[in-house]
């Protein structure tokens, strides 16, 4: 029988790896919460299977709908997030090994505090809410989700922006190594997104780090997203590393793209068509088991202008000819 | 058997539509229309693939599937369509319901999104081929029922065009459909190049005049 030295044996040898990450992920979700309220490797091991910490001190926020959300399981299997793959499952299947933490945010551009951060002091200082919002992707489905995380105006009123500073961008960890899909050109890389200011500091915009009470699944942007429920989903970058203040508008990825397809706004609107599809509908996304009477209860339902979110967001676009700037 | 096997698909989309074995997914309709559309698509590039499997076999044999593999094709490319008009477009749901159902949408579709007018177009032909099949058809038909046949090749491009349209980033499945497709219909101008060569050779040797 072989006898290893202690040096030999690694943290992984003792701690069976499942419960090893799980045990990261529970100090994720309680550095995110500011404070551990569960601790210990036992409580990793009670976590469900396929199920993430609960995120804890989570205040119910403004701007919920009451319609039926959608379940964990069509939240976490049914994602668009090409730097796992282009298939709506790939993202599922292939983001499970990711592990996100440690994870930095860099701030930079026109803002008065720049610098590299970790992502409990991005996030720590402000409370968690959770919102349930509809979101409604440009392939005309839709969903409706109950997210964790905090208020965007919050965080850029943080790093406080001078005045030359007209757009915030975004963008997604680039690291082809541990986002597979990022070996195919499939897209350019990294991931850029970007709102005006306006846009950003909208009490609607949402920096989440969590879904369905508990630390985001990497499928779904770990450790932090963009949550902008008016707009297109593309709009909602996943996986973000960096926020930079810009005087000039960025050249987005599906802009970059496809720009007859996709625009800078891509607010959800019924009256303009993508090129090839129609907007004016969507599926509202629900997996079935019940034969073609449960097929057939996911018909489809009128899109809403702004996603039905007008109310709050409409007037940042006064002037503006929604037809052209698509 | 060869026939039970070809149906597996479409069984497959029945049980995991029961959640037996499999699920749909999270977008169900999606999924059903899909499937059918990428077996649509297979079968025509399998009914294809007869051809040149038996001349380079010399396994005569093969002829005897092609018929029932070109009406597979035409199956699933049909029940793609039936799921876009009663599942996708909800034309049953309406019907079930007993409300209106707006055959504007329907139209403006086919007519409007070139993606859909072209595999609309493709369906046309399979379904002239499936029609038209018969040995009686092929029989009271003559020389144009060859003619008539050979509007599968124009299905297959118009197939493989429709799927690469309305892809939104990552071509890399239509690719290879696009690829199969092209190799096999390459084969066929290869072939065909070489009979008339060998053909004109053998016509020059037997000082035949030669017709180009
Ligand atoms: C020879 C005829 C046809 C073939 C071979 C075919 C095949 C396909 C394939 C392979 C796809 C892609 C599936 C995927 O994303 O995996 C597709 C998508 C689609 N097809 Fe067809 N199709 C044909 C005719 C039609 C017709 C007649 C219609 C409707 C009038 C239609 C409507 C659609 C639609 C709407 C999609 C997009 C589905 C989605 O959103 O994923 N197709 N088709």
């Amino acid at each position: 029988m072989l006898i290893r030295k202690p040096a030999d044996i690694r943290s992984s040898d003792i701690t069976p790896k499942e419960v090893f990450l799980r045990r990261r992920e529970l100090l994720q979700a309680g550095l995110m919460a500011g404070g551990l309220a569960l601790g210990g490797p036992a409580m990793a091991a009670i976590l469900p299977p396929g199920r993430r910490a609960k995120l804890v001190d989570v205040a119910a926020g403004k701007f919920s709908t009451d319609e039926t959300v959608n379940s964990y399981t069509d939240i976490t299997t049914y994602n668009n997030y090409y730097e796992f793959g282009t298939g709506k499952s790939d993202p599922f299947e292939n983001a499970q090994e990711f592990e996100p933490m440690p994870w930095t945010v860099k701030v930079a551009g026109h803002c008065e505090k720049t610098g590299i951060f970790d992502l409990e002091d991005f996030i720590r200082p402000y409370a968690l809410e959770e919102r349930i919002y509809r979101l409604r992707c440009v392939e005309a489905w839709s969903m409706v989700i109950p997210w964790v995380g905090v208020p965007l105006a919050d965080i850029v009123r943080q790093y406080r922006p001078l005045s030359n500073a007209k757009y915030v961008v975004f963008e997604t960890l680039l690291d082809p190594e541990r986002m597979p899909g990022q070996r195919s050109r499939a897209l350019h890389w990294p991931y850029v997104e970007g709102l005006t200011i306006a846009e950003a500091v909208n009490p609607l915009s949402l920096l989440a780090v969590g879904v369905y009470g508990e630390v985001l699944p990497n499928q779904n942007g770990a450790p932090m997203r963009l949550v902008v429920p008016w707009k297109y989903g593309f709009k909602s970058i996943k996986g973000i590393v960096s926020m930079t203040f810009s005087e000039t508008r960025p050249r987005t990825t599906w802009e970059r793209a496809a720009p007859h397809e996709y625009g800078f706004y891509a607010n959800v609107n019924p009256e303009v068509d993508h090129p090839r599809w129609s907007q004016a509908r969507e599926r509202r996304i629900g997996s079935s088991v019940g034969g073609l009477q449960g097929i057939l209860g996911a018909a489809k339902q009128e899109t809403l202008m702004f996603n039905g979110y007008g109310e709050h967001v409409a007037h940042l676009y006064e002037g503006l000819d929604l037809r052209r700037n698509f | 058997m060869l026939f039970v096997l070809c149906l597996v698909p479409a069984l497959l989309v029945v049980a995991d539509a029961y959640g037996i074995g499999g699920t749909l997914g999270a977008n169900p309709i999606e999924e059903i229309q899909d499937r059918f559309g990428n077996w649509g698509l297979r079968f025509i590039l399998i009914a294809l693939a007869v051809t040149p499997l038996r001349q380079l076999t010399g396994r005569n044999w093969l002829l005897r599937f092609r018929r029932m593999l070109g009406l597979f094709a035409f199956f699933y490319v049909l029940m793609h369509f039936l799921a876009w008009l009663l599942l996708d477009q909800g034309l049953l749901t309406s019907a079930i319901a007993g409300e209106e159902f707006d055959w504007s949408v329907i139209t403006e579709d086919i007519f409007e999104r070139p993606f859909i007018t072209i595999g609309f177009a493709a369906l046309l032909i399979l379904v002239a081929l499936a029609a038209t099949s018969t040995a009686g058809q092929r029989r009271r038909l003559g020389r144009y029922w060859q003619k008539l046949h050979n509007g599968v090749y124009l299905a297959a491009v118009l197939g493989v065009w429709h799927y690469w349209w309305q892809v939104k980033k990552d071509f890399s499945e239509p690719l290879v459909y696009a690829l199969v497709l092209a190799v096999l219909l390459g084969y066929r101008v290869w072939h065909h190049r070489l009979q008339t060569r060998v053909g004109s050779a053998r016509n020059s040797r037997a000082g035949l005049p030669q017709n180009h």
